[in-house]
């Protein structure tokens, strides 16, 4: 799963998979980590490209990556979310702190 | 009990469902509960509805109910999580039951953006989306006597709803 993040200049893409839930969030919270801190990455996008699913948890590693990096002035983007992970980033109001495009 | 083709014909039906507490059975839960929904005919969107409530209520029984200080991890019978779920007419009944550790203050625990576990990056919004995403949330829970979460959710009403917009 590895191949799903990749570093570009100062961003760190993370390619979603496609059921987002508490069992996958774990291993994606961590692996992102890892690249925050090894690669020295300022932003990072999600990309929801395939996702067809995602409950709070995907709201929990979108937070945590946030927190992490907002820190230092970074910025987290979500792309290519369809309606209904848009519509979960916006029940908890992520669209104010993140930058959700198309 | 009538099984209709295509029309919803279903009157009444019922399942019962335990498995162990781990985190890979969150996506067996809701697909099981999306498979027994199916003959009722949902829309993509209350199975998505559905799905994402039942994977909150899973999820919680897992890592709250059933966290690692409370039932340690070298059991050899792996703590269970209890799943029932019940059609009458067109309504949705969703029952999930762990015999964990309980909450003690269940209206700050269903607060959004409350979680007893910031650091494994929880965002405290599980009971807000069931709340959100199902009808009616009732939440019955003492410490050390297990929780039980009861979800319903009419089906059909998404044309009216979307009517609004």
């Amino acid at each position: 799963m590895e191949e799903n993040f990749r570093v570009i200049d100062n961003y760190l893409m993370v390619r979603m998979p496609e059921e987002v839930d508490h069992h996958k969030s774990v291993y994606i919270s961590k692996t992102a980590d890892e690249y925050i801190m090894n690669e020295g990455v300022g932003n990072v996008v999600f990309d929801f490209e395939v996702t067809r699913f995602m409950d709070s948890s995907g709201i929990g590693v979108i937070i945590g990556r946030y927190k992490k990096i907002s820190y230092f002035g970074g910025k987290v983007f979500a792309i290519n979310a369809d309606t209904r992970i848009k519509r979960t980033l916006m029940i908890c109001g992520l669209h104010k702190v993140i930058e959700i495009m198309e | 009990m009538e099984f209709g083709t295509g029309s919803r014909t279903i009157l009444k039906n019922e399942m019962k469902l335990h498995f162990d507490a781990i985190s890979v059975n969150e996506a067996f839960a809701r697909v099981a509960v999306a498979a027994f929904v199916a003959p009722l005919n949902p829309t993509m969107e209350e199975l998505s509805d559905i799905k994402t409530a039942v994977s909150e209520a899973v999820t919680n029984a897992i890592i709250h109910g059933y966290d690692e200080e409370f039932s340690g991890k070298d059991q050899d019978v792996c703590p269970q999580v209890y799943l029932q779920c019940r059609i009458s007419e067109d309504v949705l009944y969703v029952e999930v039951e762990d015999k964990g550790k309980g909450i003690e203050d269940i209206d700050r625990a269903m607060e959004p953006l409350f979680t007893t576990k910031p650091e494994m990056d929880r965002s405290g919004m599980g009971f807000a989306f069931m709340e959100a995403f199902m009808d009616d949330l009732e939440v019955i829970s003492a410490p050390f006597q297990g929780t039980l979460v009861r979800m319903q959710k009419k089906l059909g009403t998404i044309p009216w709803i979307r009517q609004e917009d």
